[in-house]
C-alpha cells in the first residue's frame, strides 16, 4: 500500500484533499485492484479447471471462443450469467438471500489484506496477519448458512447445514497444521513468515523438517474441505442435493457464488505457499542467481501448482460421506496435527 | 488400534494410486470428434432420413403395414386401360397411381421395416441426419410428384461418402 | 434401525427431475436429520402402455417396441422376445445366427454394464470413470451401428432369423477391441473400484441378505451380489448357453458385509470380463449361412400361450405371450426385473443417510423404462 500512497502523490492538487480522504483513498484504491486482480485469476482458473478436467477424461474442453484452445470461455459464461433473470424466490427471505452471496465472497476477499505478493506487494504487513486470515476466512461459514436458510428449501438448508458441519469441523486442523509454522518464526505477521524462508529451496519449511511435510499434507487436506472441493464437496453435492445450498441462485448471484468458491480457492493456495513453499522467495538462492522473475510471479506460479494439486484431486476421488468427513477431521486430521506441533515444538526447544 | 493405522495406510495408498492413473491420463489423446468442422463418415447401413424414390413406387402400400407407429399415409387410384404402360427400373409393371405418398418423420422409430417390405427397393434409409425444422408439420414428406417441391421432404438421395 | 416417526421427521421428495435418480423416478424420503426413516419410490411417470401398444401391432413390428423397454441393454430385450414367439412357432434357427446372437447380447451385457459402472461412480463424486466408460462403449456402439445402422435402438434380432448379415472384418475389429478392453477394466478398478474412499462408501452400505433378496424375487447381479448362484444362462440355458465355458461371479463380502452395494458393483465389472470370455468363444464357433434363411413369411404363431426367460443384463426378463392364432397378439406381458428390485429398495434403504440411498439406488442399476414400460 505505501507504492499506491507514493503513487496517489502525483495526482494534482493531492495535498489540498481533506485528510480522511488521503488516508482511506490508498486503501480504496488497493482493494480495487485485488478486487481486479482476484477476478482475472479465478477467470483463468475457471479455463484451467475445465482444460485440466477435460484432458484427465480423455476429451477437450473449450475449444471455441476466443480462438485458441477456447481461453475467453469463462468471460462469455460470466457474460451470460449476468444476462440471466434475476430470481429471487416468493417465499425465500429476502435480505439474507440477497446478502448471503456477498459475505461468502467477503471472507475470502477480506483475507487477501495481509498475503505477501512480492518483497514490497502486499496491502498491510499486520504483525496477527495468520491469526488475521483465519478470523476472516471463517466468515464465508455464516454467509453459506444464509444462503440455505434463506432459499426456503429443503435441499439448500441441508448443503447449508453440511456445509457449517464441514467448515468449522476442518478450521481446527487447518489452524493447528499452521501453527507449526509459526513456532520456528516466532511471528505471525505473514512477511516475516516469508522472510524467514529466503535463501534457497532448503530454507523452504517444507523441506526443514519431516514434521512440517506432514503439517503441509494435514493443512492441504483440511484446506480442501474449507474450500468445499472434492473429495469434501458435500454441500454442493451435485448427485444428492441438485446443488446444495445455491440451488436457488441464478444468474450474476450465482457467478458470486463462483467467484467467492474460486477465491477461496486462490486464498489457500497461497496461505499454502506463503507458509509452506517460500512466498515470493527463490528456488535457488538469491547469493548465486540474483532475483531476474519477479516475486509475484514467482508466488503466483506457485499458487498454481497448488491450484493444479487441488484439481487433479478433485477429478480423481469420489465424495465422502458426511460421517466420514467428520472421521477424518476429529479423529484423524485433529490427533495427526496436535503430534506434529508438539514435535516441532519438541525440535525446537532441544535443536 | 493397529486396524486405525493399517486403515490410514490403506486410504493413502490407494488414494494415491487413482491419481497416478488419472494423472496417465492428462497425457493420452483425446477422442472428441469436433463437430460441426469434424464430422463422423456414416455407416452404409445407417437408418436415419427416410427417402422413396417415388418414380420406382408401385403403390402396394408393404410399408404402410409393416409400420408401428403408422406414419406412411398413401392414397392411389387405379390407371385407366388407356394410359400407356409404364415400369419401375427393375422392370415390376406400375398399375397404381400414387395420389399421396405422406411419411411424417415426427413419427417414424427409424425401425426400417418399411424399406425391408418394399418390393421395388425404392424406400431406403440415408445416412442424413441434419435435418430439423422449426415447424412440426414440416416434419411430414409429401413425395408424391405434385407435393414434392413444395415439402421438405428429400429430392434425391444422399449417398454416403 | 428402529426410528419414531412422531419425531421431526422432514419430507424430502427426491423429485422425478433429479440428476441421479437414473430417469424419472420419484423417491419420497422421510428424514430425520440425516437419517432416512423411509423411502417409499413412486414410478409411473414414463409409462407408455407397451403392452397395450403391442397388441395392435404385427409380431415382427413389436420388435422396435421392446428396445425401448430397456434402451440400455436393447439386443437383450428384443433376444427374449424374439425367443419367447420362435419357442412358440417352434422355429429352429441355424448355428450362424445363434453365435451372432450371443456376440450381439454380451456385447450389449458389457455396454450396459459400462453404463452402470459410470454412471454409479457419478453418484458417488467421481466423475472421471464416466467418461472412460462411455469412451469405450462408443466403440460398442460404432460396431453395432456398421452392423445395423443405429446405435441404441437396433431393431437387430428377428424372429427366425436377425436383420443382416456381420460384415466382412467384423470379428477382426470385435476381437482388436475385447484385446484392447480388458486392460482397461483393471484400470477402472485401480481408479474407481479399489479406491478406499468408494469402499467406504458403498461396503457397508445397503445390505441385501440372501434371504431377502430371494423373498422379493430378485435376480441379476443384484441376487449374485448377495452370494446366491442363481443365473438363467447356467439354470435355464437358451442359445446353447450350455456349451460355452464361463463363469458366475458372485459377491463374497470382501470389504464389508455380504450383499453390500460394493458386491453388487463388481459383480457387474467381473461380468463384463465373462462377457468377454464368451465373445471370443462365440466368435471361434461361428459358421457361414444365411441369416434370413428361416425367416418366416408371416408370422402366425399358433394358438396357445408362453413363458420365456433370459439373462438381461438387469436381472431375469421374463416374456408371456399368449397367442389366439392371429397375426397380432393376443396378451403380452413383461416380467421386468427392474421393478422386481425397486420392490425391496424401501427395505434396504430403511436406517440408512441420504447419501447411501443414492448409493443403494445407483447400486440397484434401475433403468425407469424397464420399470414403467
Amino acid at each position: 500500500m505505501e507504492s499506491i500512497a507514493r503513487l496517489l502523490q502525483f495526482i494534482p492538487r493531492y495535498d489540498a484533499l481533506p485528510g480522511i480522504v488521503r488516508a482511506l483513498l490508498p486503501v480504496l484504491v488497493s482493494c480495487v485492484v485485488i478486487f481486479a486482480a482476484l477476478a482475472i485469476a479465478v477467470l483463468f482458473a475457471v479455463w484451467l479447471e475445465r482444460k485440466v478436467s477435460a484432458h484427465i477424461q480423455d476429451r477437450l474442453g473449450p475449444m471455441y471462443v476466443g480462438g485458441w484452445h477456447g481461453w475467453a470461455q469463462t468471460l462469455a459464461d460470466a457474460l451470460k450469467l449476468l444476462l440471466k433473470e434475476d430470481i429471487v424466490p416468493a417465499s425465500a427471505d429476502r435480505l439474507l438471500y440477497k446478502m448471503a452471496p456477498f459475505i461468502v465472497f467477503l471472507g475470502a476477499f477480506a483475507a487477501f489484506v495481509v498475503v505477501p505478493f512480492g518483497a514490497s506487494s502486499f496491502v498491510s504487513d499486520l504483525n496477527i496477519g495468520v491469526l488475521y486470515i483465519v478470523a476472516v476466512g471463517s466468515l464465508s461459514v455464516i454467509g453459506i448458512i444464509m444462503a440455505g436458510w434463506a432459499s426456503n428449501n429443503k435441499y439448500s438448508l441441508y448443503g447449508g447445514m453440511r456445509a457449517a458441519a464441514q467448515i468449522i469441523s476442518y478450521e481446527i486442523p487447518s489452524t493447528i497444521a499452521i501453527m507449526t509454522v509459526i513456532i520456528p518464526v516466532g511471528s505471525l505477521s505473514m512477511v516475516d513468515i516469508v522472510n524467514a524462508q529466503k535463501g534457497g529451496i532448503q530454507h523452504w519449511f517444507l523441506f526443514r523438517n519431516p514434521f512440517i511435510f506432514l503439517a503441509f499434507i494435514v493443512y492441504f487436506i483440511a484446506s480442501l474441505a474449507e474450500v468445499n472441493r472434492t473429495p469434501f464437496d458435500i454441500p454442493e453435492a451435485e448427485s444428492e442435493l441438485v446443488a446444495g445450498y445455491h440451488t436457488e441462485y441464478s444468474g450474476m448471484r450465482f457467478a458470486f457464488f463462483f467467484l467467492a468458491e474460486y477465491a477461496n480457492m486462490f486464498l489457500v493456495a497461497s496461505v499454502a505457499t506463503t507458509l509452506f513453499l517460500g512466498g515470493w522467495t527463490q528456488i535457488i538462492p538469491a547469493s548465486i542467481v540474483p532475483q531476474l522473475v519477479p516475486g509475484p510471479i514467482l508466488f503466483f506460479l506457485k499458487v498454481l501448482v497448488i491450484i493444479f494439486l487441488q484439481m487433479w484431486l478433485r477429478w480423481s476421488l469420489p465424495r465422502l460421506r458426511v460421517d466420514q468427513l467428520m472421521y477424518l477431521s476429529w479423529k484423524v486430521l485433529l490427533p495427526i496435527s496436535l503430534v506434529l506441533v508438539l514435535s516441532v515444538g519438541w525440535l525446537a526447544v532441544y535443536w | 488400534m493397529l486396524n486405525y493405522f493399517k486403515n490410514l495406510g490403506l486410504g493413502s495408498v490407494t488414494v494415491l494410486k487413482s491419481m497416478g492413473v488419472a494423472w496417465r491420463h492428462l497425457f493420452t489423446r483425446s477422442v472428441t470428434l469436433q463437430y460441426p468442422t469434424e464430422k463422423w463418415t456414416m455407416p452404409e447401413r445407417s437408418r436415419a432420413r427416410l427417402f422413396n424414390k417415388i418414380e420406382d413406387c408401385i403403390g402396394c402400400g408393404q410399408c404402410v403395414r409393416a409400420c408401428p407407429t403408422n406414419c406412411i399415409t398413401i392414397k392411389t387410384e387405379k390407371r385407366g386401360k388407356d394410359e400407356p404402360e409404364i415400369f419401375a427400373s427393375d422392370g415390376t409393371a406400375i398399375k397404381l397411381r400414387t395420389l399421396t405418398y405422406d411419411i411424417d418423420m415426427a413419427l417414424c422409430c427409424y425401425c426400417g421395416l418399411c424399406t425391408f417390405s418394399c418390393p421395388t427397393h425404392c424406400l431406403t434409409m440415408t445416412g442424413e441426419y441434419e435435418y430439423s425444422v422449426y415447424d412440426k408439420d414440416e416434419h411430414i414428406y409429401h413425395f408424391a410428384e405434385d407435393k414434392l417441391a413444395t415439402s421438405k421432404a428429400p429430392k434425391e438421395k444422399v449417398e454416403i461418402a | 434401525m428402529e426410528v419414531d416417526y412422531s419425531g421431526d421427521v422432514m419430507t424430502l421428495n427426491m423429485g422425478p427431475q433429479h440428476p441421479s435418480t437414473h430417469g424419472v423416478l420419484r423417491l419420497e424420503l422421510k428424514t430425520d436429520g440425516e437419517i432416512v426413516a423411509d423411502a417409499i419410490p413412486h414410478i409411473g411417470y414414463l409409462h407408455r402402455c407397451f403392452e397395450k401398444h403391442v397388441e395392435n401391432v404385427d409380431y415382427p413390428a413389436v420388435v422396435p417396441y421392446t428396445d425401448r423397454m430397456d434402451y440400455c441393454a436393447a439386443m437383450n430385450m428384443e433376444l427374449g422376445y424374439v425367443l419367447a414367439v420362435e419357442k412358440l412357432m417352434g422355429i429352429q434357427v441355424n448355428n450362424r445366427v445363434r453365435c451372432i446372437r450371443i456376440i450381439m447380447a454380451e456385447l450389449d451385457r458389457i455396454a450396459s454394464h459400462l453404463i452402470a459402472a459410470g454412471t454409479y461412480g457419478n453418484d458417488i463424486g467421481s466423475f472421471t470413470p464416466f467418461l472412460w466408460c462411455f469412451r469405450d462403449r462408443e466403440t460398442i456402439l460404432d460396431l453395432f451401428e456398421e452392423t445395423c445402422g443405429a446405435r441404441l435402438l437396433y431393431n437387430y434380432n428377428w424372429i427366425g432369423g436377425l436383420m443382416y448379415d456381420l460384415k466382412p472384418g467384423f470379428e477382426k475389429r470385435l476381437i482388436e477391441f475385447i484385446d484392447y478392453f480388458e486392460p482397461q477394466v483393471d484400470k477402472l478398478n485401480t481408479l474407481l473400484s479399489d479406491n478406499y474412499i468408494f469402499i467406504k462408501r458403498t461396503a457397508a452400505v445397503g445390505i441385501l441378505s440372501p434371504e431377502t433378496a430371494i423373498s422379493y424375487g430378485v435376480t441379476g447381479p443384484n441376487l449374485r451380489g448377495s452370494g446366491v448362484k442363481f443365473d438363467v444362462r447356467k439354470d435355464e440355458p437358451y442359445l446353447g448357453y450350455q456349451d460355452i465355458d464361463f463363469e458366475i461371479p458372485v459377491g463374497k463380502g470382501e470389504y464389508g458385509p455380504l450383499g453390500s452395494c460394493w458386491d453388487r458393483y463388481m459383480v457387474r465389472i467381473r461380468e463384463v470380463k465373462e462377457s468377454c470370455k464368451i465373445i471370443r468363444q462365440a466368435v471361434a464357433q461361428l459358421t457361414p449361412g444365411d441369416v434370413h434363411e428361416s425367416i418366416p413369411k408371416r408370422v402366425k404363431p399358433p394358438a396357445g400361450d408362453i413363458y420365456m426367460r433370459t439373462e438381461c443384463p438387469r436381472g431375469e426378463l421374463g416374456y408371456y405371450i399368449v397367442s389366439d392364432g392371429s397375426l397380432k397378439p393376443y396378451r403380452l406381458k413383461v416380467k421386468s426385473p427392474c421393478f422386481t428390485v425397486m420392490s425391496a429398495f424401501r427395505e434396504v434403504s430403511r436406517g440408512t443417510m441420504i447419501s447411501d440411498v443414492v448409493a443403494i439406488l445407483g447400486s440397484f442399476d434401475i433403468v425407469l423404462g424397464e420399470i414403467d414400460r
